[in-house]
C-alpha cells in the first residue's frame, strides 16, 4: 500500500513526460502564430514539411568560427613578432605603469577593468588570448573584439559594420577592427574635412 | 486694269513664298556645321538617340568618341557600353550613425567620374544637420568647414542621385535623353540632351548638375576608363548625375563605386537588391532604414540606415 502511494505520483510524472516527449515529435500539421508589423496576430496552418525541427545549440561542439582573409594587422614598425624581445623577459602579470617599453600606449578602453594580459597571452606573446583560454593569431583578432562587441562582430561578418573594398559581386576585402580602431584607444579619431563646395556665382559678381 | 492687278498680286504672292523658302533654307544652312567642320561634327549632328542605335551604328559612335577624347586628352580613353547584368538591381546603403562628413566621397567621385573642376561640379553633397532637429532640411548646411569633423551636436547626410524606381526627372525630359535602365540606374545620353534643365527642376534631391561651361578636367587627372552613359567627357550644356559608377559596377566582377571604396568609416554599402545574401539586403532587413523624402513616392534605391 505504501509503495503504491509513492509509485502513483511517479507514474503520473512519467506519464506526463511521455506526453511531452510525444508532443515534441513532429506532427502532421500545426498552427503557427506570428505577429505582423502592425502587431496583428496571424495564425497560419503549416504542414509538416514546412515545420522544421528546432536546431539544438551544442555549446561543447560549436562550429569553428569562419576565418576571413584580412590584410596584415597594423603593427608598430619592428614590433612583431613580440617574442623577439619577450623571450628574454620574465612574464610579469602585475598591473603597473610601463616605464621602459610601450610607453606610447595609453590604454583608453575600459582601462579600469583591463590590463595587457587580458587580451595578450602571457606566455606566448605572439598570440592573443580569448576569455575561453583559446589562443588566436593577430590576424584573427576580430574574434577577440567580438567577445564583447558581439553586435558589431555580427554586422562586420556580413559586411555591414566596417569597410569592404574590392568587387561587389566578386572578391571582397575585409579590414580588421584594428585597422580603423586603435585597440588601446578605439574611438574613431576626428578628421579634417575636404574643402566645401564653391558657392554659386563665385568670382562673377 | 483689274487683270494687271491680279497679275501683280500673283507675282507678289509667288515671290513672297519664294523669299520665305529661301530664308528657311538660308537659316538652315547657317545652323549647319560649316564647310571647314570635320566629319565627326557632321556625324555627331546626325547621331541617333543611344537606345535607337543599331549595333554597327553604336560601334561607329564609340570609335568616333574614343578618337575624339583620346585626341583631346592626349591619352588612350576607352568608352564602354556595357549593358545591365541580368538579375541585378543596384541598391545603396548609407549608415548615418557612422558618417562623419569628411567629404572624401565627394572628391573621390569627382576624380572617378571626370566631373568638371572649373566650373565646379560635385555629384555628392554632404549636409550637416543638427542632432536636435533631426532630418530637417531647413537646418541643413553644406558649406560647413571646421578644422575637424564630426562637430559636436551634428550629424552628416550625404546626398547624391537616389536612383528612384519612379524617377520624376526622366518623366519630364522632352526628348527622352534620360531614362532608367534595367538595373535601376538612371542615365543620361549626353549627345541627345538638349540642356533644357527640366530634369533638374523635377529632381527633389538636387542630384542633377548642369555644365554651364565646357567642363575642364586636367589631362593627367582624367579617368580613361569610361562608360557612354556615365563618366565619359561631357560637352557644354548638358546635364549629368551619379550613375552608381556604371563604368565599375556593371562589370563582372565589378568594383564597388568610388565613394564606397574611399569612405574611411565604412558608412557606405552597395550591392544587388535581388541577392538575398548581399549586405544591402541584410541592412534593409535588419537595420532601421529610411528613404529620403518618402512622401514624394519617388521610391529611391538609396537607403539611409542606422547600424546602431
Amino acid at each position: 500500500m505504501k509503495i503504491q502511494c509513492i509509485a502513483r505520483p511517479t507514474l503520473v510524472l512519467l506519464g506526463m513526460m511521455a506526453v511531452m516527449v510525444m508532443s515534441a515529435q513532429p506532427v502532421s500539421a500545426a498552427k503557427v502564430k506570428e505577429f505582423d508589423r502592425s502587431g496583428q496576430l496571424i495564425v497560419t496552418e503549416k504542414s509538416a514539411s514546412d515545420l522544421q525541427p528546432q536546431p539544438v545549440y551544442d555549446i561543447k561542439n560549436r562550429p569553428k568560427e569562419k576565418t576571413f582573409a584580412v590584410p596584415r594587422p597594423p603593427f608598430t614598425e619592428g614590433a612583431f613578432p613580440c617574442s623577439q624581445c619577450h623571450k628574454y623577459m620574465k612574464p610579469n602579470e602585475k598591473r603597473r605603469t610601463l616605464t621602459e617599453y610601450h610607453t606610447e600606449i595609453v590604454l583608453h578602453h575600459a582601462e579600469g577593468e583591463r590590463w595587457c594580459t587580458d587580451c595578450h597571452n602571457l606566455v606566448n606573446r605572439d598570440k592573443l588570448r580569448l576569455v575561453s583560454g583559446e589562443l588566436v593569431d593577430f590576424t584573427e583578432s576580430y574574434r577577440l573584439c567580438g567577445q564583447c562587441h558581439g553586435d558589431k562582430f555580427r554586422d562586420w561578418k556580413v559586411g555591414v559594420h566596417g569597410k569592404r573594398t574590392g568587387d561587389w559581386n566578386g572578391d571582397k576585402q575585409y579590414l580588421l577592427c584594428v585597422h580603423c580602431h586603435n585597440p588601446h584607444d578605439p574611438k574613431f579619431k576626428a578628421l579634417k574635412p575636404l574643402p566645401p563646395p564653391e558657392r554659386p556665382g563665385k568670382g562673377q559678381h | 486694269m483689274s487683270d494687271t492687278k491680279k497679275c501683280d498680286d500673283h507675282v507678289l504672292h509667288k515671290s513672297r513664298r519664294k523669299m520665305l523658302k529661301g530664308m528657311a533654307a538660308g537659316i538652315g544652312l547657317i545652323a549647319m556645321p560649316g564647310r571647314d567642320a570635320s566629319a565627326s561634327i557632321w556625324e555627331e549632328f546626325f547621331q541617333k538617340n543611344f537606345r535607337e542605335l543599331s549595333k554597327d551604328e553604336l560601334k561607329a559612335v564609340i570609335a568616333r568618341l574614343e578618337k575624339d577624347y583620346s585626341k583631346q586628352y592626349a591619352k588612350q580613353i576607352t568608352v564602354k557600353t556595357t549593358p545591365p547584368i541580368e538579375g541585378v538591381r543596384y541598391g545603396y546603403g548609407l549608415d548615418l550613425s557612422r558618417c562623419i562628413g569628411c567629404r572624401r566621397c565627394v572628391y573621390a567621385c569627382v576624380k572617378e567620374n571626370n566631373q568638371s573642376r572649373s566650373p565646379q561640379i560635385h555629384w555628392i553633397r554632404v549636409m550637416q544637420l543638427n542632432k536636435e532637429k533631426g532630418i530637417d532640411l531647413s537646418h541643413a548646411e553644406h558649406y560647413y568647414n571646421p578644422a575637424t569633423v564630426p562637430e559636436k551636436g551634428h550629424f552628416y547626410m550625404p546626398v547624391q542621385c537616389q536612383q528612384c524606381e519612379k524617377p520624376p526627372c526622366t518623366k519630364v525630359c522632352p526628348v527622352q535623353a534620360t531614362w532608367k535602365e534595367q538595373d535601376g540606374i538612371v542615365v543620361v545620353d549626353y549627345n541627345w540632351c538638349i540642356g533644357c534643365r527640366y530634369c533638374m527642376a523635377a529632381c527633389p534631391y538636387g542630384a542633377r548638375h548642369f555644365n554651364w561651361a565646357k567642363p575642364s578636367v586636367p589631362a593627367n587627372d582624367i579617368n580613361p576608363n569610361t562608360h557612354y552613359l556615365g563618366n565619359r567627357p561631357r560637352p557644354k550644356g548638358v546635364v549629368e548625375k551619379c550613375t552608381f559608377c556604371i563604368q565599375r559596377t556593371r562589370e563582372q566582377p565589378g568594383r564597388y563605386p568610388a565613394c564606397e571604396e574611399i569612405c574611411p568609416v565604412g558608412a557606405r554599402k552597395f550591392g544587388n537588391l535581388l541577392d538575398p545574401e548581399s549586405e544591402i539586403r541584410y541592412l534593409i532587413e535588419n537595420k532601421r532604414v529610411f528613404i529620403f523624402k518618402e512622401e514624394l513616392n519617388t521610391q529611391p534605391k538609396f537607403y539611409y540606415f542606422y547600424a546602431t
